[in-house]
């Protein structure tokens, strides 16, 4: 399968080293995480030395400067070793191992150098956990509607409030957290990274999901947690700006994430459909199948071509907003029709937990929630077409 | 401690081959990947180095068509420090004595104190190279190694053998072959990759190493393996049992 059109995308992107790059992120899947999965997904979580064995090879630090402990590298980099984790078929390992890089970056964008010394280090090399809390129970979408507030006491700001739906928010030991340090809106807003150690912090048990079962996902609750105004990243009453950019990358790997769910759960259509026989002959050799095949096959190759274009794009540092908005929408979606499709097709099997089209399905319907809704996507976009 | 280490470049295994019909040669694609079975003496040199300390050097010598030695910056990024291609159009095809002449020829021109190598490689299955490479280098052969551990200035393997192991040893300059799964083979890492492209390859011709190809060996003809047999199902109505004792006897068996 590997002449297959949606598997010869990335030939005109990467480079003899990013090709070995993706071989070690492979290998690391196969030895590392591909035999635990099922036992992962049964648990709610994985065990937490993956985060340094994940360090240890590099594929924690892809992308991140090395004077910071990363590995080197560009967005390509940061994508096939991604891209890799996610073809292991557990998107709530992908979340949870992932959660660093919606943490970081705004503190190595904005953090000053000691702070960017302070916290970037142990989290790159696996030591700590990293979150990043936007969400409160109160709404998602309208960060700039964002109740928790942070009150300045001398050196501290004193935190109160709730975020929900944290990825890592179990056992993070490092929060990004967005809070109101101003008034009301958009520019009352600012980015703390509260330890997960703070007095005051308590978080609820893992929460139950549809998928992602591997992740770990809590609402926390801050209960005049002190935090130092040395924590806060960037300056007072500035930080929505810096939850926006930040989104970027984010909506980037999450379409990755969507076009790598769609394609195994294709390849894995495509071989059943060859195995299994109905009315006489291999399901292959039905019409419906087929064309049903080439339908999951031309809009995941069309997605993929699309989120590779604007992640090169990207690559050469062009501003892509109204881009990565359209291909978060665009794979998220092709995600949830191919792995709607796949489960289809398999059938009974497609329904049960042992086949992994089944947690394709449910790991996709996530992607077009998360990072911001599809509805928020058509939203950005409009405002820039329109 | 010098340490050489013999890799080859083969097409990717996962990948379907192609032989040339006029040559019977492997059609080598542009991509090729490093032998499997040389990764294993790939990490058995790190961890000898590792062992020996600083100045401790590892050096892959590999004849191979430069093409775009993916396979060979795959073992520079698992930790070599350096490697020697002998890429000469005089030696497509070299059998496996010509091919040992070369490698001994490059090895003896770095300088060594150990040689590593895999038993075998995937693709041609000569098994002799190494071997051939030690006599053309007049150097001991310790073969089959399943552990490695330089003890007392020696180097000192556990050979594998049907009955169990032999422990052998013998004082640099040696050569020896690893077995797969001796070792657990690292993973290069995100570094070790991005580091590997610093690392210097040097590339060799024959005349470079004063060695000219002299191939002995023609491959005359290539066959396909004989298409499995389908099995006999015995139907078992009590009898069963006996039809299956026949055929086993026919076959020579019991
Ligand atoms: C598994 C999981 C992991 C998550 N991880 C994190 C995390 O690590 N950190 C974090 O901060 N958050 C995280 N989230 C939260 C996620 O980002 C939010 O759920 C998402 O942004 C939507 O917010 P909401 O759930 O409050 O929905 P709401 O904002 O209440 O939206 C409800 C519905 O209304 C639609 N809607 C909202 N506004 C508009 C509009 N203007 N026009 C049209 N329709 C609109 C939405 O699209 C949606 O369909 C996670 C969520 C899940 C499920």
């Amino acid at each position: 399968m590997t002449d297959a059109p949606w598997r010869t995308v990335d030939r005109d992107y990467l480079s003899d080293e990013h090709r070995l790059l993706r071989r070690t992120a492979r290998e690391f899947v196969a030895a590392e995480i591909a035999p635990h999965i099922e036992a992962w997904e049964e648990a709610g979580t994985f065990d937490r030395d993956l985060y340094k064995k994940a360090a240890d090879v590099g594929i924690l630090g892809a992308g991140y400067p090395e004077e910071y402990g990363g590995s080197g590298g560009d967005v390509w980099t940061q994508i096939v070793a991604w891209e890799e984790i996610a073809r292991a078929g557990s998107g709530g390992v992908g979340a949870s191992l992932g959660s660093i890089d919606i943490a970081i970056p705004p503190i190595l964008a904005h953090g000053t150098e000691e702070q960017k010394r302070r916290f970037v280090p142990p989290l790159l090399a696996g030591e700590k956990i990293a979150a990043l809390a936007i969400t409160e129970p109160s709404g998602g979408s309208d960060v700039a509607a964002l109740q928790t507030t942070a009150v300045r006491d001398g050196d501290d700001y004193v935190v109160n409030g709730s975020k929900t739906f944290i990825t890592s928010g179990v056992r993070a030991d490092l929060i990004t957290t967005a809070v109101r340090t101003g008034g009301e809106g958009a520019h009352g807003i600012s980015l703390l990274v509260i330890g997960g150690d703070a007095d005051g912090l308590t978080r609820s048990e893992p929460l139950k999901k549809m998928g992602w079962l591997a992740s770990d996902t809590a609402q926390l609750f801050f209960d005049d947690v002190r935090v130092p105004v040395a924590d806060r990243i960037g300056e007072e009453n500035e930080g929505f700006y810096a939850v926006m950019e930040n989104f970027q990358m984010e909506r980037l790997m999450l379409a990755i994430v969507a076009v790598i769910t769609a394609e195994v759960g294709l390849e894995a259509s495509l071989d059943y459909i060859g195995e299994r026989e109905a009315f006489g002959r291999p399901l292959k050799g039905h019409q419906v199948i087929r064309h049903t095949l080439v339908d999951m096959a031309t809009r995941l190759t069309a997605a993929k071509e699309y989120v590779y274009r604007v992640a090169d794009r990207i690559s050469r540092g062009e501003d892509q907003v109204t881009e990565i908005s359209m291909a978060k929408l665009f794979a998220t979606d092709t995600s949830d029709f191919v792995t709607d499709r796949a489960v289809q097709i398999f059938g009974g099997y497609g329904y049960m937990r042992e086949y992994t089209v089944e947690r394709l399905y449910r790991d996709s319907r996530i992607l077009s929630i998360g990072g911001g809704t599809s509805e928020v996507m058509k939203e950005i976009v409009a405002k820039r077409i329109l | 401690m010098r340490i050489a280490v013999c890799v080859k470049q083969i097409p990717d295994p996962a990948a379907p081959y192609e032989l040339d019909p006029e040559t019977h040669f492997v059609v080598r694609p542009e991509d090729q990947v490093l032998d499997d079975t040389d990764r294993y003496g790939v990490e058995v040199a790190l961890q000898l180095a590792e062992a020996a300390g600083d100045d401790a050097s590892v050096t892959l010598v590999s004849m191979s068509p430069s093409g775009s030695l993916q396979g060979i910056r795959q073992a520079l990024a698992m930790g070599a420090d350096k490697a020697v291609i002998v890429d000469d159009a005089s030696l497509r095809g070299a059998d496996a004595l010509t091919t040992s002449r070369v490698i001994a020829a490059a090895i003896g021109r770095e300088g060594y104190d150990v040689v590593v190598a895999g038993t075998e490689s995937t693709d041609g299955y000569t098994g002799v190279v190494p071997q051939q490479i030690a006599e053309v280098l007049g150097a001991p052969s310790l073969t089959f190694a399943r552990k490695v551990e330089a003890v007392d200035g020696k180097i000192r393997i556990e050979r594998q053998t049907q009955a169990g192991y032999d422990v052998v040893e013998a004082a640099p300059p040696v050569l020896l072959t690893v077995t797969s799964g001796a070792v657990e083979p690292r993973y290069p890492t995100f570094k070790g990759i991005m580091q590997a492209k610093q690392k210097p390859i040097d590339t060799l011709t024959c005349t470079d190493l004063g060695v000219t190809a002299d191939n002995q060996q023609v491959i005359t003809s290539v066959d396909p393996v004989p298409a499995r047999q389908a099995g006999e199902i015995v139907e078992d109505e009590g009898e069963g049992h006996l039809r299956i004792v026949a055929m086993l006897e026919e076959a020579k068996v019991i």
